[in-house]
């Protein structure tokens, strides 16, 4: 029997949405208070959701504390009280929680395979959230 | 193609063992929740049906039936209950949440007459939930 997990973490990371190539007015017509020089800070919830066939000796799909030991590692220690445009994975790209979304789903995609890693989803605030299945559509 | 989703709560203790290893590969593998005198939660159990809107009721699903079969069908065996002890699913299984997940679709799965059954959803804890979309 095949079963998704979703397991939710929290994480508190600031950014500064801001684009090299384009003009100051560009970015702040494009950004607008995301774009204020010295940044801003989120309560980033990220959910993590894998899936498999249920183990008959565990009744589970991977153990619960290998996933979040591989969250722990890649991810919260990562971004957990950063600031995202200091980080060497957004030296090229802007910190959106789009970006972040994908830079997430592929470190765990690399670090963890107990099960698979079938989407992330990321709340930027209580009125943004954000889903990557490394492409795939999303299932309802 | 319409999907509704009926949310319930009901709190049952468990504990996870699996008596073919020994008790340090429990303790192991299951942790805090290998303790054999139990542990409860709160679950939040979402019921996600799906079918086309009836153009006389505008309903996918009377909600009122959909209650009563869930309340019958699930609440009623699982709410308050010791689900090693008192559930049949599980005096040979482990109550896991994905356990959990598939006995509930297969407890619904047949009885749910008033429309087609998409997916269960099993939240343990606000942070932990399992879904099951009745795939092998
Ligand atoms: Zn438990």
């Amino acid at each position: 029997m095949k079963v998704h997990l979703t397991r939710r973490y929290l994480f508190s990371a600031s950014h500064r949405l801001h684009c090299d190539e384009l003009s100051e007015s560009q970015n702040q017509a494009t950004y607008g208070k995301c774009n204020n020089p010295h940044g801003h800070g989120h309560n980033y919830a990220l959910e993590v959701t894998v899936s498999g066939q249920v183990d008959p000796g565990t009744g589970m799909i991977c153990n619960l504390s290998d996933l979040d030991r591989s969250v722990q590692s890649e991810v919260l220690e990562r971004f957990d009280h950063v600031n995202l445009n200091a980080r060497q994975e957004f030296a090229a790209t802007v910190p959106t929680t789009e970006n972040l979304s994908e830079v997430i789903f592929n470190i765990l995609k690399q670090s963890f395979t107990a099960a698979h890693l079938e989407k992330v989803r990321l709340e930027e605030t209580m009125m943004n959230s954000f889903e990557y299945a490394g492409g795939a559509e999303l299932r309802v | 193609m319409v999907y509704l989703t009926r949310k319930c709560e009901f709190s049952a203790s468990h504990y996870y063992y699996n008596p073919e290893v020994s008790a340090e590969e429990n303790q192991r593998i299951f942790g805090k929740c290998a303790n054999l005198n139990g542990h409860g939660h709160n679950y939040t159990l979402e019921v996600t049906v799906k079918g086309d809107v009836d153009p006389k009721t505008g309903f996918v699903v009377d909600l009122k039936a959909l209650k009563e079969i869930l309340n019958r069908e699930v609440l009623d065996g699982l709410d308050h209950r010791h689900l090693n002890k008192e559930v049949p699913e599980f005096l040979r299984q482990i109550p896991t949440t994905e356990n959990l997940a598939i006995a509930i679709w297969n407890r619904l799965q047949g009885k749910l007459h008033v429309a087609k059954l998409h997916r269960v959803r099993v939240y343990e804890l606000p942070d932990l939930f399992v879904d099951f979309y009745g795939e092998a």
